[in-house]
């Protein structure tokens, strides 16, 4: 993320300090992660000490300090999930993406998390890609799906 | 300012308005143990070792006397069963995290707290936030904060600043009251880019 993108970004808030979160939160759906230099560059412009930056940045789980895929997979491991065999199904997704809960593959192509419950038992066990979620799903059909992102 | 009378174990007490408890007591020479508490600093009721029981209008209440703020006709208690119970129990957790602390040992000795009543988990800091305070408040150097939420948060200071502006101040390393302070900033030290 360069210079140019934060300012815009402030710039949308007028540079209110008290609009820090969701300036946080826009740079993270622009650039999936908060990068240091890009939490140095708001510290600056809105004259919010670095310290306030990271204490938010490291309480709220929306926001990742590191690297994240392409796209975001999330699985739900709420109890309605849970039921209809969501372990099956994340075992499944862990074995073809290699890897675990809170990580990301090597080729930046997906990021996994766990979660709990999406709002839409009745379709579970659901999982949630880029924000669409994918409901009824079992071990192989999670793979077909997964097949659609590049 | 308007003169607020009331008692605090038993003793009288003349208080103006906007002053603690704590306050209050101080100026009458009844001691009420603190962790978290700063004179120069803000108000910041995160230790609650500074409990004591209050009663108005016939209903007792227990709060954080360095946040309360006095009223007229107060009764304040600052030694009770229940109160030492409350600051034994706060004693014992705060010993599994920072179990060679100098202040939290002479608090055990006097509550009769058991340093081994709960397992041992040397985090060292007991989050009382003084040192984050006073750097923020005092220094306005905001050198380092807290991270993380729950049982993982803990103190983390800004590489950059700390290798800036520490090294001559270190002002904030007496006011700790365990070793987590020195640790994390070896540790900054240790990370610093300079
Ligand atoms: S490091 Fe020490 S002074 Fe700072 S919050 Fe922890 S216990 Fe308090
Ligand atoms: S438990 Fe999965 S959507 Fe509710
Ligand atoms: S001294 Fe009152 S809460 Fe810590």
């Amino acid at each position: 993320m360069d210079k140019e993108q934060i300012d815009k970004i402030v710039a949308k808030y007028h540079g209110e300090p008290s609009a820090l979160i969701q300036i946080l939160l826009d740079i993270q759906s622009e650039n999936r992660w908060l990068p240091g230099e890009a939490l140095q560059m708001v510290a600056e412009a809105l004259d919010v000490p670095l310290t306030r930056i990271q204490h938010i940045a490291t309480f709220y789980k929306a926001f990742s300090l590191v690297p994240k895929g392409r796209h975001e997979i999330h699985i739900c491991m709420g109890t309605a999930c849970h039921v209809r065999g969501a372990s099956r199904v994340l075992d499944t997704v862990e074995g073809h993406t290699g890897i675990k809960p809170g990580e990301t593959d090597l080729d930046m192509k997906f990021s996994l998390e766990t979660v709990n419950c999406l709002g839409c038992c009745a379709l579970g066990p659901v999982i949630e890609i880029d924000g669409k979620p994918h409901g009824r799903m079992a071990p192989a059909k999670a793979l077909e799906v997964l097949k659609n992102y590049e | 300012m308007s003169e607020i009378l009331f008692t605090i174990d038993a003793k009288e007490v003349k208080a103006t308005e906007g002053m603690t408890v704590l306050e209050a007591a101080k100026s009458i020479g009844v001691f009420i143990p603190t962790l978290c508490h700063h004179e120069k600093l803000e108000p910041y009721g995160a230790c609650r070792i500074c409990m004591v029981e209050v009663e108005t209008g016939g209903r007792t209440r227990i709060v954080a006397s360095c946040l309360y703020p006095v009223e007229p006709n107060l009764v304040v208690r600052t030694r009770s069963q229940t109160i030492d119970k409350i600051r034994r129990v706060l004693i014992e957790e705060m010993l599994a995290h920072a179990p060679d602390s100098v202040q939290l040992d002479e608090l055990a000795k006097e509550y009769g707290a058991d340093r081994d009543r709960f397992e041992k988990e040397p985090s060292f800091c007991i989050h009382c936030g003084l040192c984050v305070r006073y750097c923020a408040e005092i220094k306005k150097k905001n050198a380092l904060g807290f991270i993380d939420r729950g049982a993982r948060r803990e103190i983390s200071f800004i590489p950059k600043l700390a290798a800036e502006e520490c090294w001559n101040c270190k002002e904030c390393f007496e006011l700790c009251p365990t070793s987590a302070l020195q640790a994390a900033y070896v540790l900054a030290q240790a990370l610093s880019p300079v």
